[in-house]
């Protein structure tokens, strides 16, 4: 502990000694391996080793998972926006998404095709569905139709119009989607160690192991991933919308 | 881990319904609790009538199951009885005993001792009465006070399917050994850092395993069942072990990695004084049929038949006879 503490003290100054209470046990429990609650001191637990691990399973899970739905939802949400037809269906299935209760989901398809990878990310992938879809549709469908109507005036065929003119303008909107799915999904996969995947929600579930530190520990990792991402995918977004969109909103 | 248990993690009851339905087509056929007439019939006593004593347990059926047992029991020996049987974890219910709000509640010894003494779960003792001793000494130090033990043990459990047991010879955990490293074992995911669950098969029993996957402790016969696991950490007491009698198994825990969860009754000394010694002695009655098939057998007829606990701890203390 005490090597461990000069060794971050440049960042985390004498956190250890409990000076922010849980918080900085919690912190602790972040940079410091220390033994397992349960472990009769056969196993150590935390530690940027543990945490690097299931970070980076979280981040796995998250990305197929944000994946698959983009995948599913794009474009089915650009055909039926650019269509402007199916408003209801779209609208239907993004508000019914919302409302499936993941646990259910996730023990039902546990029943159905077992534990694992494979029924985590489908499971997961059903949360990121409907604000992509929704949200695509949305946005396409809403692009100003006289920017359509001169598009086709200058020849553009029914490809050109959805590439070139109804995407750039609709990228805040569908943007904005994917970022909703994506904390949708990384706060979600939380659950993971409940089918056989190790994410960050271990420190989370396994209260009796991790103690409440680990318990808050979790916590803030995910939240900071979470914000993480959200960030990183606001710069993605900034980089594409289109620069005559950027003056614009300024 | 009879603490993780316990806690209930809310994925529990949804997949709880996917595995009642698959053990839809069988209900508890035979009983199992034990032969007519074994118990002592509890005599009323008038005297008993000034003292109300309000019976905790915490919020799982096999605790509700006991604190309907008790309290029938000592309602039957003449007591008034209030219940409080949602307790929501062993903390909650040492509070409300300290507080005074529960007279007394049943509560495993592994537990007390890891969760309230700070005992290590691998100095637990196996021994059912040298757990109560012990147990009871620290409860005495918190003026606290504990009834002698249940014959039957709740404790972690290395299972699996039947036909996998006959296949590969194994009876006892022991027989594992140059075996597990072909054979997957799925628990709860604080099992890895366990040393009354993986860590204590490894250090105690030597095995090394395929691999270990992490579920949630409601899937724990599911993953027998789709074969994705050869080996399941089950509990003794569960319901599907008396429902499926000929399907799982569980493998002998030969060199006691998993502590004893006989079940004390815990209260405090002054509502001993107050109640009289038929509170005790009720107790220890009504308890003494109380072997792991008749447990099992009481947990299912809530969890599978559907029964409701008060029904199940009613039908026990009549078919036992020590109430009419």
């Amino acid at each position: 502990m005490e090597a461990g503490g000069e060794r971050m003290s440049g960042l985390v100054p004498h956190l250890s000694l409990g000076a922010l209470g849980l918080f900085g046990d919690a912190f602790d429990f972040i940079f410091h391996q220390q033994p397992a609650k349960t472990g009769g001191g056969l196993a150590t637990v935390g530690g940027l080793d543990q945490v690097g691990t299931l970070a980076v399973e979280q981040l796995k899970v998250t990305v197929l998972a944000l994946g698959l739905s983009i995948a599913i939802a794009f474009p089915i949400g650009a055909y039926l926006g650019h269509r402007g037809a199916g408003e209801g269906m779209a609208l239907a299935i993004g508000n019914a998404g919302r409302a499936i209760p993941e646990l259910a989901l996730i023990a039902f398809m546990a029943a159905a095709i077992g534990v694992g990878l494979g029924n985590l990310t489908m499971a997961l992938a059903v949360l990121g569905i409907p604000p992509i879809l929704t949200n695509t549709y949305v946005g396409i469908s809403q692009v100003d139709r006289n920017a359509v109507e001169a598009a086709r005036g200058m020849g553009m065929t029914g490809g050109e119009v959805i590439r070139r003119v109804e995407l750039p303008l609709a990228v805040p909107t569908i943007m904005s989607g994917v970022r909703t799915a994506t904390i949708n999904i990384v706060a979600t996969a939380t659950i993971a160690p409940l089918v056989g995947v190790l994410t960050l929600g271990d420190f989370i579930l396994s209260r009796n192991v991790y103690g409440d530190e680990g318990v808050l520990a979790g916590a803030i990792l995910v939240a900071l991933m979470a914000l993480a991402l959200e960030l990183s995918l606001a710069g993605i977004q900034w980089l594409m919308t289109s620069p005559g969109l950027r003056l614009g909103r300024e | 881990m009879k603490n993780s248990v316990r806690s209930r993690l809310p994925i529990a009851a949804v997949a709880a319904v996917a595995l009642i339905l698959g053990l839809s087509a069988c209900g508890s056929s035979d009983s199992g609790t034990t032969a007519e007439g074994t118990g002592k019939r509890i005599v009323s006593n008038p005297a008993n009538g000034k003292v109300t004593l309000t019976i905790g347990s915490k919020n799982f059926t096999e605790q509700i199951v006991l604190g309907e047992i008790y309290s029938q029991g000592l309602e039957a020996a003449g007591y008034k009885i209030k219940k409080d049987l949602n307790l929501g974890s062993e903390t909650v219910a040492l509070q409300a005993l300290k507080a005074g709000q529960i007279s007394g509640y049943p509560e495993y010894a592994s537990t007390a001792l890891t969760s309230f003494f700070g005992v290590d779960p691998e100095k637990v003792p196996a021994n059912a009465q040298a757990a109560y001793a012990q147990a009871n000494g620290d409860f005495k130090k918190q003026n606290l006070e504990a009834f002698p033990p249940t014959p039957f043990a709740s404790a972690n459990a290395v299972g699996t399917l039947k036909s996998t047991a006959q296949k590969l010879g194994l009876t006892d955990i022991s027989d594992l050994k140059g075996k597990s490293q072909d054979l997957t074992l799925y628990g709860s995911p604080e099992c890895r850092q366990r040393i009354d669950c993986l860590l204590g098969l490894q250090e105690n029993y030597g095995l090394q395993f395929k691999s270990f996957t992490p579920v949630d402790i409601a899937l724990r016969y599911e993953v027998l069942d789709k074969g994705q696991a050869d080996l399941s950490i089950l509990f003794t007491t569960d319901a599907q072990l008396a429902a499926q009698k000929n399907k799982y198994v569980i493998l002998n825990d030969d060199k006691h990695v998993f502590p004893a969860g006989n079940v004390l009754f815990v209260t405090d000394p002054s509502t001993v004084s107050k109640a009289g010694p038929d509170y005790e002695k009720t107790i220890t009655e009504v308890q003494k049929g109380l072997t792991i098939p008749v447990m099992q057998e009481l947990d299912a007829r809530v969890d599978i038949d559907k029964q409701t606990p008060e029904q199940v701890a009613s039908d026990y203390l009549k078919e036992d006879g020590f109430v009419k």
